[in-house]
């Protein structure tokens, strides 16, 4: 009876594929996994944001009005709303130009959490602890 | 021996990954271990019957139907699959429809993972 760490990689660009919304979407599913396991058993995700995946976190998106579909922006949001950590390359955003003030916040829709900017010595450090990973 | 789950996302027709999975899942069940295959995003499509084998192509149903003989767990998000018009009045028989925390609750409880994205 545990729960355990499971890690995801978000590696892939926003829109190009599916692959990104994939990822965040199994993330996100964690939340109703308990349904399925034993009294006390549970997933817990770690989010690790990386390379072209670091687009997926700027702020403004228009999918709907372009593609019809549901953001990254949305699902990012959601993710932080149900406690989620996303955990995001500094290096990467840096490599992009992207600062801080150009990301993704969900205090609009009440999250406590918010997107955690770390080292990418930090996202292998995270990775290393949990038991799998899953890159998306 | 112990439990395999494997979550591919790729499409049978147009790569190869998919292929590898069914071959792979057939190796690990054959030495004895329980396997467990989530099937997304493309690879939903294996889970359609009454799939013509044209030699030009790479073909799944026959593999699937074997895999289930030996007890390989296989599901497939029902989202994706219907996003894509297979419905399940044409999946195959024994193929499970379910949402992704079904591929997160047979991770929790397997011994390996290997994750073929699709892209």
């Amino acid at each position: 009876m545990s729960v355990i760490d499971l890690g995801f990689i978000i590696q892939r660009p926003p829109y190009k594929s599916e692959t990104a919304t994939l990822g965040f979407t199994h993330a996100i599913s964690y939340q109703v996994v308990d349904i399925l396991l034993d009294d006390g058993q549970g997933v817990n995700p770690k989010v690790c944001i990386v390379g072209e995946g670091v687009l997926c976190c700027l702020s403004g998106q228009k999918a709907m009005e372009n593609y019809g579909v549901t953001s990254l922006e949305s699902h990012i949001k959601n993710a932080l709303l149900v406690d989620l950590d996303l955990y995001v390359c500094k290096e990467d955003l840096e490599r992009f130009g992207i600062t801080e003030d150009k990301l993704i916040d969900a205090e609009d829709m009440g999250a406590d959490k918010k997107l955690q900017i770390v080292p990418l010595g930090e996202i292998q450090k995270i990775l290393n602890n949990t038991k799998h990973i899953l890159a998306f | 021996m112990g439990t395999l789950t494997i979550g591919c996302f790729a499409s049978l027709v147009g790569s190869k990954s998919l292929d590898f999975t069914l071959k792979l899942a057939k190796a690990a069940v054959d030495k004895g271990h329980h396997v467990n295959l989530w099937l997304s995003s493309n690879a939903t499509i294996i889970g359609k019957a009454h799939q013509k084998h044209l030699k030009d192509y790479s073909h799944a149903e026959k593999y699937v139907r074997e895999l289930l003989e030996k007890g390989v767990e296989i599901c497939e998000c029902e989202a994706c699959a219907l996003a894509r018009g297979i419905q399940k009045t044409e999946a195959i028989e024994g193929v499970q429809w379910s949402a992704m925390h079904w591929y997160l609750a047979k991770i929790y409880n397997s011994d390996r993972v290997v994750h073929i994205g699709g892209e």
